[in-house]
């Protein structure tokens, strides 16, 4: 859901060009997962700026509260525990939602046009007006990010606040983070303010932090700063190498129009063999032999 | 309302009704599946009440049409049973492609090409329900891994387009050998036409006569 109409990069099942006469430079919202302390302010934020409110759930036994992403929840704060050196525990909390993939898995797979598109700066959003309820952007996401909801059967997902960035505002997950571990300003702007917070962090012993912004998917729209980058894994499974999964790109790849090239072929050429070869008939003599009988 | 003695009954009521069953849920089948298999079909999905309508139903239609074919194979399969005869038929195949049949080997009820059909379509029909339900959202795919759900995607869509390109070739193999379609609307052909193109079968019907 958002305002635009004049930016938009990609849409999803549209094989034309979409209305792009207005530019917008690329955004991104930086995570510092160094600097998060899991208030979840941000949850609460996503939750009063997009009008949600999930329902009351259980207390599952850890803090990871709701345990998932839902229809209504759009980003959750994911606590692992662990242990890289030994008696060192580190707790580390991911806020996790759509990374805005530059290469976006959802809006490949979407069958439906324009219920997914991306503007220019590279935010994706979901338009559910025009959302089947297929499921098919949940089959593309490397990241296991959209959910259809069980009351209207469309999917959603974080919009990166498209309809607040439109009018030259910080998302609201941004806007209220109290330790500034959220930011956002230009992609190149994150990425070089990532790049002194990485300095800073290498400098305090954490010798392999790094910025993810995975290059398999074209990069991302929602970048972290990670203490562990060589294993994104310890972040609640964030995926190390993600790219769109090569069965999806087969399936939606160049294959489709080709195969419903041969099939048109196919019925044209029934056609042709049927004007060049003549109908398949009882032969005269045949039909001689049986005329007598009747 | 036979109104030729002469002619022999090819296929009995419920075997049509069964057919035509199958044949109806396979072209409403096609048609909403098309529309989501490439954007240029995508208006398809107008003639079940929209996008969202053709996506709730297409699946039901589908297990529906299962259902069908499941019947239509145990009435036809012992039929299709390919026999060395029917391996020559197929090794000549190009011949009456071409348009001579002159030395193809006799077929019974069905010949190599048919019965060749009947089993892809079998085949076709297991995969395609198979892999539908994996990739059913509204109820099942949240009980299958992803890796398992994206190859479900691939494997339908594949398998989708190879039948209709079979059923393209099945349909026209029917207009193309004239006197054929009416067996399927109201079960007889012409004695000629049964000699002519399955005398094997016609000489069992007629105890070897004309």
């Amino acid at each position: 859901m958002a305002l635009q109409s004049l930016d938009i990069k990609a849409r999803s099942a549209t094989t034309t060009r979409s209305p792009s006469a207005r530019e917008t430079m690329e955004v991104a919202k930086l995570i510092d997962i160094s600097k998060c302390i899991g208030c979840k302010a941000c949850q609460v934020a996503c939750m009063e700026w997009n009008d949600l409110r999930d329902e009351v759930g259980t207390n599952v036994g850890v803090y990871d509260n709701p345990p998932n992403l839902s229809a209504q929840s759009w980003t959750v704060m994911r606590y692992s525990e662990v242990e890289v050196e030994a008696n060192k525990l580190e707790w580390l909390i991911r806020k996790d939602g759509c990374m805005h993939c530059a290469d976006p898995g959802c809006l490949k797979a979407c069958p439906a046009p324009g219920a997914i598109v991306q503007y220019s700066n590279g935010i994706v959003d979901f338009h559910q007006e025009n959302c089947i309820g297929c499921g098919y952007c949940i089959t593309g996401c490397p990241f296991d990010i959209p959910r259809i909801s069980k009351k209207d059967s469309k999917a959603y997902k974080c919009t990166l606040c498209s309809d607040r960035v439109a009018v030259g505002m910080e998302p609201a997950c941004v806007k209220t983070c109290p330790t500034g571990a959220i930011v956002f300003g230009t992609k190149d702007d994150m990425i070089h303010h990532a790049e002194g917070r990485i300095t800073d962090l290498k400098s305090r012993g954490y010798a392999n932090a790094g910025l993810y912004d995975p290059q398999g998917v074209g990069g991302t729209h929602v970048m972290y700063v990670l203490q562990h980058a060589d294993k994104p894994e310890l972040f609640s499974g964030l995926p190390k190498n993600p790219s769109i999964s090569a069965m999806v790109g087969l399936w939606k790849g160049i294959t489709k129009p080709l195969t419903s090239f041969a099939l048109g072929m196919l019925a044209v050429g029934t056609l042709f063999h049927y004007v060049i070869k003549g109908p398949n008939e009882v032969s005269k003599d045949i039909e001689k032999e049986f005329e007598n009988e009747s | 309302m036979n109104r030729n003695p002469n002619d022999i009954v090819r296929y009995t009521a419920s075997e049509r009704a069964n057919h035509w069953a199958v044949g109806m849920s396979f072209i409403l089948l096609a048609l909403s599946g098309l529309a989501f298999f490439h954007p240029a079909f995508y208006p398809l999905s107008l003639l079940f009440g929209g996008a969202v309508w053709a996506r709730i139903l297409h699946p039901f239609i589908g297990v529906l049409m299962a259902l069908l074919f499941v019947m239509m194979f145990f009435r036809f399969w012992k039929l299709n049973i390919i026999t060395q005869v029917d391996k020559e038929w197929l090794s000549r195949v190009k011949e009456i492609v071409d348009g001579d049949d002159h030395n193809m080997p006799e077929s019974g009820k069905y010949n190599g090409g048919q019965k060749i059909m009947f089993w892809l379509a079998a085949v076709c029909m297991v995969l395609l329900l198979v892999s539908g339900i994996v990739i059913w959202r509204a109820y099942f795919s949240g009980l299958f891994a992803i890796g398992l759900i994206r190859f479900s995607s691939l494997l339908h869509a594949a398998v989708a387009a190879l039948m209709i390109g079979l059923i393209i070739v099945h349909v026209y193999a029917a207009i193309w050998t004239r006197g054929t379609i009416r067996a399927m609307l109201y079960g007889t052909v012409s004695r000629a036409w049964a000699k002519q193109h399955h005398p094997a079968w016609f000489r069992q019907i007629t105890g070897g006569g004309k």
